[in-house]
């Protein structure tokens, strides 16, 4: 990787170093006519054009080099019901999208280079074609068309966050700088709740009613736990500033909003453990370590602690700008099968035992 | 390639006595109300707003590469804020802020539209000066007063705004929430205040001076490209501004006055606060009301620029000057009814996402027949290859590139996973942030002889140009990339996350790209100031052009002819027009100027 980011660096270098020599040969060229020798002529429009057809070789270069070294930046396929339609569109308007871009930069390029100006030359005037301009109105129309019928009704079944197949409901709550996890417990309904009655003391700590007996069986925690292929339905709240809750592996990003309560569904597919042993996922834990394995050499040379190894877990970080701590706003997100996440539910203590617990 | 046509004055001293009254340093340097002095004011300010905008952006690159690593720089330039030498995460979301606000407003709105509609409009419709000189000058220099005190905001204890330059609320309305949200983000608010003022005053002027003050035979559709961009882009700005006003104005009553109109249900640092029933979301709606439209009114001139450039160095009309004109248009219209998808996942009703991503990709249809319009111009055209065509050639493909990456993140579904990551970084960057830049460029190499009556070095220009094209490519390119891995923007530091730790080579990458690409800038800044001073004697019009401000001499008075306005006849894109019998319509010349009656022999165009 950084062999590859070497060599393209060198030979972007290359370029701009052999334009700059031709530049600065041109520059002694004397010329005759002193009023015009700030205007190109013909050797700079040959040089300039001759430079148009390399740059956009080198972009070409640049972009194949970029796919091919920076593949595995790409997330993994999607953990999430929804995602790996979310991925399949995303592939297809990539696809589209770098077609046109090969073509038209390929255009724009080449005739930069071919139609450079030449004493005599004359160019064509040619000031309309209505077919032309029909012709590429109608294309971008087709195609766009395309992808935002499909991209609607993926929005559409993504964004429909009905209670229809029985989804587990959870509360993602955001505060400077962290979050809590509130599972709705055994009746699946999330009790009550506002900043008003945040109590610290009787660690009631993200505003429960505790009037609301829907809320008694609620479990307030700091990690996210999802049972594998159930529909989860988050529900957003934030007691401060603006959030973003994404979770990036399952393709779900969600604003958290102080004084209105968002919502995001989706199914995990994938649970943490399967992901951990994927060939993508080992493969990318494997680089990482290297490079942290590097990095504490050198920490330990200058006296300092070195880093740990990296594990994969699934993270929940938050995306939108919340104030001084904003970079390290994450909470650890764990996929399991339904007995262990089950088990792992029924040893928390629900809101009502909480409560008792600060009485005494 | 033979001799400009020069104005017939006829009428010479007929129009141009009350033009010769004396002028002071003061009135002619300062407080002018000459539309072509206050075009240069606008572009020397927005030039060095740019440079501490781009100043600022290399000293995030640099945490961003070396993150929490002491380095002598910050601790010369950011000072306390600085301690060891470290940047504080504070001050990197204010560099993140102003680096923002200054960049959008202040050089690419002001520096870029302010600079060319200012200079051009007149000269290019043929008219003496703008509707209103003197609100003009007021226009200036409110510009210069928010200017004023956008930087002296960095200057405050508690530090400048860094709520991002969206400044959403509640995090811009508490300064409980963070300490630029202080006194940094009360004048941050004013500033702001200020320049939407200054803006609106220049947006009139105008919008009332292209509909008022053509010359004879200035048909609207023989206007130049530039002028229908500036004129639309006016109205853009007219339109969308007033409602960042209403916006500023109601952040402004909720931090000082107690309303809520954004805040809602808020417990900070261990308290409750009393507002109750506003909605950030309200926010995110007034404010890309104005937030988008505002895309368009930085690119837009730029792309009216580049239309007459590539013309003019194409020596070829502008392919489909009707449709140029028709997708300006389009694009205005539509660019007030796209905000939403900056809000995909703001929590708005889902179904105003797909209204949104419905409009969103309607845009991109005029924007593409745009792009294939200039490739068009370019094919068979005999290309002068001057620095201000290799801008424009180079806007087309920064525009094509991030415009195409517009695709995903117009889409509602796409953009749930890309929102605020670093490709959207990328996608506007290339978009409006280095095609408008292009465009600046473009037009300051196009009309320097205009403007100081001086040629700039060319062979400084190529450097300059291809240097930042490749560093702007190699900035942006694998940017993208480390969007996709889903890493998100404005985070000071991405150590605390080991998944990111194999892109932080390619963040170092980035990094010396940026530095780089703004050390090439130092191929401008010293080839603009040399040759303001001592530039070659410019030619009367050294690109061969067609339009009007060509016709003035080399005299720069306020009034810009000497003798009578001159009277168009034709289009401004007569250029390599061919007689029946396949000779230029002017023997020996390849472009016929506006000012030109119709030829005998030659055949009259409806375009």
């Amino acid at each position: 990787m950084t062999a590859f980011l070497i060599i393209l660096i060198a030979a972007l270098l290359a370029v701009s170093v052999w334009q700059i020599t031709k530049i600065a040969k041109l520059g002694k060229a004397p010329d005759p006519e002193t009023d015009q020798s700030e205007i190109a002529n013909d050797n700079d429009n040959k040089r300039n054009g001759q430079g148009m057809l390399l740059f956009v070789v080198a972009m070409y270069i640049m972009m194949i080099a970029c796919f091919i070294g920076y593949q595995d930046y790409f997330l993994p396929d999607a953990s999430s019901l929804h995602g790996s339609e979310y991925d399949n569109l995303l592939l297809l308007t990539t696809v589209v999208i770098m077609i046109v871009q090969f073509l038209t930069q390929a255009l724009l390029h080449w005739f930069s280079y071919k139609y450079h100006g030449r004493k005599g030359q004359r160019a064509l005037f040619y000031a309309d074609n209505d077919r032309l301009e029909f012709i590429w109105t109608a294309i971008p129309v087709v195609v766009l068309a395309g992808l935002i019928l499909w991209g609607l009704f993926s929005w559409n079944d993504i964004m429909d966050a009905n209670l229809d197949d029985d989804p587990l409901v959870v509360e993602v709550y955001a505060y400077q700088f962290g979050w809590r996890i509130r599972y709705s417990g055994a009746d699946n309904i999330l009790g009550d709740a506002n900043v008003r009655f945040i109590d610290n003391e009787t660690v009631n700590l993200v505003g429960q009613d505790p009037t609301d007996v829907d809320g008694m069986d609620d479990i307030l925690v700091q990690e996210l736990h999802l049972p594998v292929n159930r529909p989860v339905l988050f529900k957003f709240r934030s007691q401060d500033v603006l959030h973003s809750a994404y979770m990036p592996h399952f393709r779900a990003q969600m604003n958290v909003v102080p004084g209105m309560v968002t919502q995001f569904k989706f199914t995990p597919t994938v649970t943490s453990e399967e992901i951990r042993n994927s060939e993508f996922m080992t493969e990318k834990v494997s680089k990482i370590n290297e490079i942290r394995r590097q990095k504490s050499k050198e920490l330990l040379a200058d006296g300092d602690v070195g880093l740990d190894p990296y594990e994969f877990e699934y993270y929940l970080l938050c995306n939108k700008i919340c104030g001084v701590s904003h970079y390290n706003m994450q909470a650890k997100i764990i996929v399991e099968t339904e007995e262990e996440f089950n088990e792992w539910l029924s040893a928390q203590e629900t809101f009502e035992q909480t409560l008792a617990k600060a009485e005494n | 390639m033979g001799q400009a046509v020069a104005v017939a004055h006829d009428d010479h001293g007929h129009d141009d006595g009350h033009h010769h009254h004396k002028e002071t340093f003061v009135t002619k340097y300062i407080f002018s109300t000459d539309h072509k002095m206050i075009a240069k004011q606008y572009l020397i300010t927005g030039l060095i707003m740019g440079v501490i905008g781009i100043a600022m952006s290399l000293l995030m690159r640099m945490q961003i590469a070396n993150p929490e690593q002491p380095s002598v720089i910050f601790e010369a330039l950011l000072g306390k804020w600085a301690p060891d030498g470290v940047m504080d995460p504070g001050i990197y979301l204010a560099l993140v802020t102003i680096h923002g606000t200054i960049m959008v407003f202040f050089v690419l709105t002001a520096g870029l539209s302010g600079t060319f509609s200012n200079f051009l409009i007149p000269l290019q419709i043929g008219a003496r000066d703008m509707a209103s000189g003197f609100l003009n000058m007021v226009s200036y220099w409110l510009f210069f007063l928010s200017s004023a005190i956008m930087i002296g905001s960095l200057f405050v204890e508690l530090g400048p705004a860094a709520a991002g330059w969206t400044i959403y609320p509640p995090l811009s309305a508490l300064p409980e929430a963070m300490p630029g949200s202080a006194m940094g983000m009360t004048l941050w608010l004013v500033s702001m205040a200020i320049f939407i003022a200054s803006s609106l005053l220049g947006s009139l002027n105008y919008v009332v001076t292209v509909i008022n003050m053509r010359t004879k035979g200035m048909s609207m559709t023989r206007l130049p490209l530039t002028i229908w961009a500036f004129f639309v882009t006016a109205i853009i700005g007219i339109v969308s501004f007033p409602v960042l006003f209403a916006a500023a104005l109601l952040l402004i009553m909720d931090r000082s006055f107690g309303t809520s109109f954004f805040l809602s249900d808020i417990y900070i640092q261990g308290e409750v606060l009393a507002h109750q029933g506003g909605s950030p979301v309200l926010f995110e709606h007034l404010f890309w009301f104005l937030g988008h439209p505002e895309v368009y009114i930085v690119l837009l001139p730029a792309l009216g620029i580049t239309s007459e450039i590539i013309a003019t160095n194409s020596r070829k009309p502008i392919f489909g000057y009707r449709a140029m004109v028709a997708s300006i248009l389009a694009i205005a219209f539509l660019s007030t009814i796209v905000w939403g998808h900056h809000m995909f996942v703001s929590g708005m009703n889902p179904f105003l996402g797909s209204v949104f991503t419905f409009t969103t990709l309607l845009i991109a249809i005029p924007s593409a027949v745009k792009a294939f319009n200039y490739i068009t111009t370019l094919w068979k055209g005999n290309l002068q290859m001057n620095p201000a065509m290799l801008f424009s050639i180079g806007l087309v493909s920064t525009f094509i590139t991030g415009g195409l990456t517009g695709i995903i993140l117009g889409d509602s579904t796409l953009d749930i996973n890309v929102h605020d990551t670093y490709f959207v970084v990328a996608h506007f960057h290339l978009v409006m942030g280095i095609s408008a830049l292009y465009g600046l460029f473009a037009g300051v190499y196009h009309w320097f002889p205009k403007m100081f009556n001086r040629m700039m070095d060319k062979n400084l220009g190529y450097v300059h140009f291809w240097l930042t094209a490749i560093g702007a490519y190699g900035v942006f390119f694998p940017m993208h990339f480390v969007g996709m891995a889903g890493l998100p923007r404005r985070y000071y530091t991405n150590t605390n996350f080991p998944y990111f730790d194999d892109l932080a080579d390619t963040n170092s990458l980035i990094t010396y790209f940026a530095i780089f690409t703004a050390a090439a800038q130092l191929f401008f800044a010293y080839n603009f100031v040399k040759s303001i001073f001592f530039g070659k004697k410019a030619p009367a019009n050294p690109w061969k052009s067609n339009t009007l401000e060509w016709t003035t001499g080399d005299k720069h008075i306020h009034g810009n002819w000497v003798g009578a306005i001159p009277t168009v006849y034709r289009w401004p894109y007569d250029y390599s027009k061919l007689n029946e019998d396949e000779e230029y319509v002017i023997a020996g010349q390849d472009y016929v100027p506006q000012h030109i009656p119709l030829q005998p022999k030659e055949e009259e165009m409806n375009h």
